[in-house]
């Protein structure tokens, strides 16, 4: 019913979409480290060398582990399986509380320590007012 | 089927719709904004500052709809030779570049009091960047080249390659680790949003949209004022 330029046209479209599918794929499939923006406890503990370069960290902040000295702040980052020490000196967001998710950024001492230069607060999907949160929690 | 888009009539609509979309889209915007500045509840964590995802998801939404609409436009009018269809491609870009760039500088002042920075360099964030760079891309070229059909050829091939980059935005969050937050808002599943803040987001995006349909159908006007000015009875 359709001409063949038509056809033809179709084809070509497909043709392109398809192969760019395929190499972005395959791109974003090896950059995968770098499209990541950051790595939990147990990543880390898997590393078989330890890198010099600032990396990230995230993961949630464990309960009662956060303790401020002055003004470095110190806690620990778990993914609910391993966990890692950061130390940090600076402000902290808003929203950086205990069991609630962060990013650290900084430079691995080893595989358990962790000294952040930058701290972001990462915050859930859950919207809601703050009755219903206290009703959720009176459960 | 492509009898149906004949000038004389889309203009009778083209030309005195926008009066009426107008009139509604200013109803539906005081709504949406009583709604979400005022009547709806602040959110448990992030008290008031929760107030600019009212306006930051719907302008992401629409400019990754729109960017889909773009470029299925001109994939059709490249397969079916159809000026129409890229007319309407062409009228339809720039809100959806608007609301590319609202959603990224409401992102950033979201993100500086709630995460802790202006900016980051994680997957969701960046491919809405490099959306909004195709958008530009696809602006540009429509002023650049005098040939029409020169036109048509590079506007179909950056959005097929732009279209590539619209599920990595929307599924980005749920493939690697990102400091953006997961979807809210789930067709299959139940949404993680209390529907007191469910609603004045549905009436914002209803706002949006109307603002996008207002903006296309005066350019799109435009398009067809110039087509009957150059003495042309057909598209």
């Amino acid at each position: 019913m359709y001409g063949r330029k038509v056809k033809l046209r179709f084809l070509f479209v497909a043709l392109i979409l398809v192969s760019l599918i395929l190499t972005v794929f395959l791109v974003l499939k090896s950059l995968e480290e770098n499209v990541v923006y950051f790595q939990s406890p147990s990543e880390i503990k898997a590393l078989s060398e330890l890198d010099k370069k600032k990396i990230r960290v995230g993961g949630m902040v464990k309960k009662n582990s956060i303790s401020v000295k002055a003004s470095e702040v110190k806690f620990i980052i778990t993914d609910l399986k391993n966990e890692i020490n950061v130390t940090y000196t600076g402000a902290v967001p808003n929203l950086f509380a205990e069991e609630k998710g962060v990013v650290a950024e900084g430079f691995l001492k080893d595989r358990n320590f962790f000294s952040a230069t930058k701290i972001l607060a990462k915050h859930d999907e859950n919207y809601m007012p703050p009755e219903v949160k206290e009703a959720i929690g009176e459960k | 089927m492509f009898k149906l888009f004949q000038p004389n009539k889309i203009f009778q609509i083209t030309s005195k719709a926008p009066k009426y979309i107008l009139f509604l889209f200013v109803i539906v915007l005081s709504i949406g904004l009583t709604e979400a500045l005022i009547l709806s509840p602040e959110d448990y964590k992030q008290s008031d500052a929760v107030r600019i995802m009212y306006v930051h998801v719907p302008a992401a939404w629409i400019s990754l709809g729109i960017f889909s609409s773009i470029t299925f436009l001109s994939i059709s009018g490249f397969i079916f030779k159809n000026k129409n269809f890229f007319l309407i491609s062409k009228s339809l870009a720039p809100s959806g570049f608007v609301f590319n760039i609202i959603a990224l500088v409401t992102g950033s002042i979201w993100g500086k009091p709630t995460w802790g920075t202006w900016w980051a360099w994680d997957a969701r964030i960046t491919s809405m960047l490099i959306l909004a760079l195709f958008y530009a891309m696809y602006l540009i070229v429509w002023r650049i080249y005098e040939s029409e059909e020169k036109v048509f050829k590079i506007t179909t091939f950056i959005t097929i390659i732009g279209i590539v980059n619209v599920p990595i935005t929307k599924y980005s969050v749920d493939w690697w680790n990102t400091l953006h937050q997961p979807a809210s808002i789930n067709i299959l599943s139940k949404s993680s949003i209390h529907s007191s803040m469910l609603f004045p987001l549905l009436i914002m995006t209803a706002a949006f949209a109307l603002f996008s349909l207002l903006i296309f159908l005066m350019k799109y006007n435009t398009e067809l004022i110039k087509i009957k000015n150059k003495g042309l009875d057909r598209i």
